[in-house]
């Protein structure tokens, strides 16, 4: 039994580390980055090109403002740039948002210490929030001033001064290195936009689960824009999810197997050391039909009361570490590196633990069948004379 | 009254394509109240006879009938209920359930005969009390003694009130104290309770307190005697 808990909790916890990282990955993923939709021009995606942006900006405010799933919604500008200092020049992708707005889609602000300045806000004129790996980078502080070369709406090249006075930090490096953020009330006079010209409105909805139904929906609503749920604009991401939902099914399959092996395992042995407690009980009268009951519910009795011990200990050690998290500050760089926390707090969904009860019962009364089988098969004369 | 009726009983067993005879031709009957020993040296086939009795083993030719039954043409399920209602087992290691205590021990077998539980535990109750060990009802075989082992080993044989009971050399795995009692209480119980009792022993004890020894060589017969005239027979 104790091997059946053991394998159970090793499965399960390993399970739910896997999971908890991927789900952390993910809602991270949209609470900086993309946000749960995003709708674009047709041809924005494509190539970034500045003039691709949505028209219309009133009716769509309209319909997302009606809409009882979204809970926020921001419009950005995104223009591929160079940011330069003395030191120093990168490229990089500027995010031009409204301070405000974008506090309620994402979490950007969040990520900014209070030693490291404050998000942006309407009453300081050209500030710009950059990453901390940029600032790094560029070997630039707080309140050094960053110089962004892009193109405008007119096809020329121009050039603005920011002084930063914000650096983020979120846990996915390479998002560090690339995003700033300003102000596009600051940006839009510099690029030569109108006030209704936005690249991207970036959606928040209340929960996750609704994402397709909310995309559809703004799909028949707005048939000439580009509309995309976050597993369309990171399909990695989307991939990575899927994934591991089928990782997490390998792994019960994984385990359900040991668990049978290890059920074989012991209840063949117990037949075997009882050979001659069995041998007696088919001398004096106990019919097939019930040694081989016996033998079953004995085996689904292992499995079972393995199982919810097994999975007990599992939830109760999981739900531990969800609250406090495990550290992994030692790989912390390289997981950064690939936009993972350092500090993972496992997760598993409460079905997966109904599910796995039900497939342990289906697989004790299946290995069960193996030593009952035997049992079945002994010769209770030479069975009695066993020692 | 006769409750078994060999006749030329035949059992062969085939090692490595040489065929053995057993049991080679023995007819025998046996009466209701005997205390009957089978004796012989070792392979001579005191064991393969007893097993065909009890029904564990089937003849190769030759027939045992039980009360009337020829148990040779019963099917497997049907020779397993037939044991459990009219044979009882005393084994030589006494094979008690570790797990149970001696008086679930002794109510587990009316269990598989379907009794109630009122009249299985005063069943055994009665059984353990005839056998000596009231007392010890509750504790697990392996706080007793050998001796006591096989006294609730006997209790348990009675509990399904069986025409007979067969014992594999009972006394084999006990001290002379214990044998004596044993056979003590099996002398009662075959005396005051007409119960049937064929034993298959080296075990001398056994064998003055017999009132029939059979004793084979290989596979035969080779004396019947009656030491003993029981008052019952």
């Amino acid at each position: 039994m104790c091997a059946i808990v053991v394998g159970l909790f090793g499965g399960l916890f390993a399970s739910a580390l896997m999971n908890g990282m991927i789900i952390q990955r993910i809602d991270a993923a949209i609470e900086n980055e993309s946000a749960n939709i995003q709708i674009h021009h047709k041809e924005f995606q494509l190539n970034k090109e500045l003039n691709d942006t949505i028209a219309d900006m009133a009716t769509i405010q309209s319909v997302l403002d009606t809409a009882k799933n979204i809970s926020a919604w921001s419009s950005r500008l995104k223009i591929t740039a160079m940011a330069a200092t003395a030191a120093n020049g990168f490229g990089v992708m500027i995010n031009g948002v409204d301070p405000e707005k974008e506090k309620q889609v994402t979490r950007i602000w969040k990520c900014i210490s209070d030693s490291n300045g404050t998000w942006l806000n309407d009453n300081r004129k050209n500030s710009i929030v950059i990453g901390e790996k940029l600032a790094t980078k560029l070997k630039i502080r707080l309140r050094s001033k960053i110089i962004l070369t892009f193109q405008s709406a007119d096809q020329s090249v121009v050039s603005s001064a920011f002084k930063v006075t914000g650096i983020y930090k979120t846990q996915n490096t390479p998002f560090d290195e690339r995003f700033v953020f300003v102000n596009n009330a600051d940006l839009r006079p510099i690029v030569g936009f109108t006030r209704g010209q936005t690249h991207e409105i970036a959606i928040a909805l209340r929960d996750d689960k609704v994402n397709d139904q909310v995309t559809s929906m703004l799909r028949k609503e707005f048939p000439n824009l580009s509309i995309q749920g976050w597993k369309e604009l990171m399909p990695e991401l989307g991939l990575m999810a899927d994934l591991t939902t089928q990782m997490l099914y390998i792994v019960m399959v994984i385990i359900l197997l040991a668990l049978c092996f290890g059920i074989i395992n012991t209840m063949l042995m117990a037949v075997m050391e009882r050979t001659r407690e069995i041998g007696m009980l088919m001398a004096v009268g106990m019919n097939r039909m019930k040694v081989f009951r016996m033998i079953m519910l004995e085996t689904v009795i292992l499995a079972l009361s393995g199982g919810i011990i097994g999975m007990t200990i599992s939830g109760f050690v999981i739900h531990i570490y969800a609250r406090i998290g495990i550290d992994l500050t030692a790989f912390a760089q390289g997981m950064e590196n690939i936009g993972f926390n350092a500090m993972v707090y496992p997760k598993l969904e409460t079905s997966f633990y109904f599910g796995l009860t039900i497939l342990v019962i289906i697989a004790g009364v299946v290995s069960s069948l193996i030593p009952a089988r035997k049992a079945l098969r002994l010769n209770p004369v030479e069975a009695i004379r066993t020692y | 009254m006769k409750i078994i009726d060999i006749k030329n009983l035949v059992k062969i067993y085939k090692e490595a394509e040489i065929e053995v005879a057993a049991i080679d031709g023995v007819s025998l009957t046996f009466e209701e109240g005997e205390f009957t020993t089978i004796v012989g040296p070792s392979g001579s086939g005191k064991t393969t006879m007893l097993n065909m009795i009890g029904g564990l083993d089937r003849p190769t030719s030759g027939s045992i009938h039980i009360n009337g039954t020829d148990i040779g043409q019963l099917r497997s399920s049907q020779l397993i209920d037939f044991r459990l209602r009219n044979i009882g087992f005393v084994f030589q290691a006494y094979n008690l359930l570790p797990v149970l205590t001696a008086k679930e021990n002794v109510e587990f077998i009316m269990q598989l005969q379907g009794k109630p539980k009122a009249e299985r535990e005063k069943r055994a109750e009665e059984l353990l009390q005839a056998v000596g060990l009231a007392d010890r009802a509750n504790s697990r075989p392996f706080k007793l003694s050998g001796g006591q082992q096989q006294r609730v080993a006997v209790a348990r044989a009675l509990a399904s009130k069986p025409r007979f009971i067969l014992a594999d050399e009972p006394t084999a795995n006990l001290d002379s104290k214990s044998a004596d009692k044993l056979l003590e209480i099996m002398e009662i119980l075959n005396h005051e309770h007409h119960m049937t009792f064929i034993f298959s022993t080296h075990d001398q004890r056994v064998v003055k307190r017999a009132h029939r020894v059979i004793t084979l060589v290989d596979g035969k017969v080779a004396s019947d005697e009656k030491t003993r005239i029981h008052e019952h027979i």
